[in-house]
């Protein structure tokens, strides 16, 4: 069998294994997805409990985080990660795991220093550009009256 | 409450993973830093009035991503600055974000010492 160069870089493409990042993005789209599904039903939840809206969204974001921060206590959450990246990173479940995996890791050396100073490794930044962001907005909203959102 | 809002939850949260994966293989930045970008990301688009309306279509799919904690920052700040003027600008993001920030401290510290110590194998 004889081909042209166009035809074997289609053979080629059609053969090949999809990319690294075509897989990764796959994995990170369902595993995201699923977790922000969970979030719909514990939403639906807290809703049909007879929460307003923004008190639906402060237990959804509540419940989230106790899910996240009690699969990292068991060892799960480290598994499904490995496997989603992003997937489980970028929901407020990872956000849980950015907080407790590095308190874990370091309880031998106390409380204090230990477990209390690092479960702000990732929680202190991003508490410190979130915050600071907002206060910014904040001063925008107070000094040039209006703008948009809310 | 029908099967398409969770089927849009499902697409836009899975939707802004893959982005986020896409900057994690094709960039480097670390996992900490695109936690950072997230929370400004949320603050900054709600800022512009831009993310609302994917939390109306999106529900969890737009809130649970950490985009929706700068969105909650951004809404709070909103809503105390109408209220009390500038004392909003700083009471208004903590106050939204709350919930969250006071549950993932209270449940990390718990989490945390619960924890069975790794085992290496």
């Amino acid at each position: 069998m004889k081909l042209d160069k166009q035809s074997y870089q289609r053979l080629l493409e059609q053969k090949s294994p999809p990319s690294p990042l075509a897989r990764d993005c796959a994995k990170a789209f369902l595993f995201g997805g699923l977790i922000c599904t969970v979030g719909e039903a514990v939403s639906n939840f807290w809703q049909w409990r007879g929460l307003d809206t923004t008190d639906t969204a402060a237990a959804t974001a509540i419940t989230m985080v106790f899910l996240g921060a009690l699969l990292t206590c068991l060892h799960i959450y480290e598994k499904l990660a490995k496997h989603a990246g992003a997937g489980t990173l970028v929901p407020i479940t990872g956000f849980a795991n950015a907080i407790v995996s590095p308190a874990m890791e370091f309880k031998s050396e106390g409380l204090i220093l230990g477990v209390g100073a690092k479960l702000f490794a990732i929680a202190g930044p991003v508490l410190v550009y979130g915050i600071s962001a907002s206060v910014v907005y904040g001063l925008f909203l107070v000094f040039l009256g209006g703008g948009g959102g809310a | 409450m029908s099967w398409m809002e969770y089927l849009n939850a499902f697409w836009v949260g899975g939707a802004i993973c893959a982005v986020c994966q896409v900057l994690i293989d094709r960039t480097k930045l670390t996992p900490a830093r695109i936690l950072v970008g997230l929370v400004v990301t949320g603050v900054v688009l709600q800022a512009f009035g831009l993310y609302q309306p994917v939390v109306d279509y999106a529900g969890a799919g737009a809130t649970v991503p950490l985009l929706g904690f700068g969105y909650s920052l951004a809404k709070g700040v909103a809503k105390a600055v109408a209220e009390s003027g500038l004392l909003g600008v700083f009471t208004g993001g903590v106050t939204g974000a709350a919930g969250g920030i006071a549950a993932a401290i209270v449940f990390g510290c718990l989490f945390a010492l619960l924890a069975k110590p790794k085992s290496r194998s």
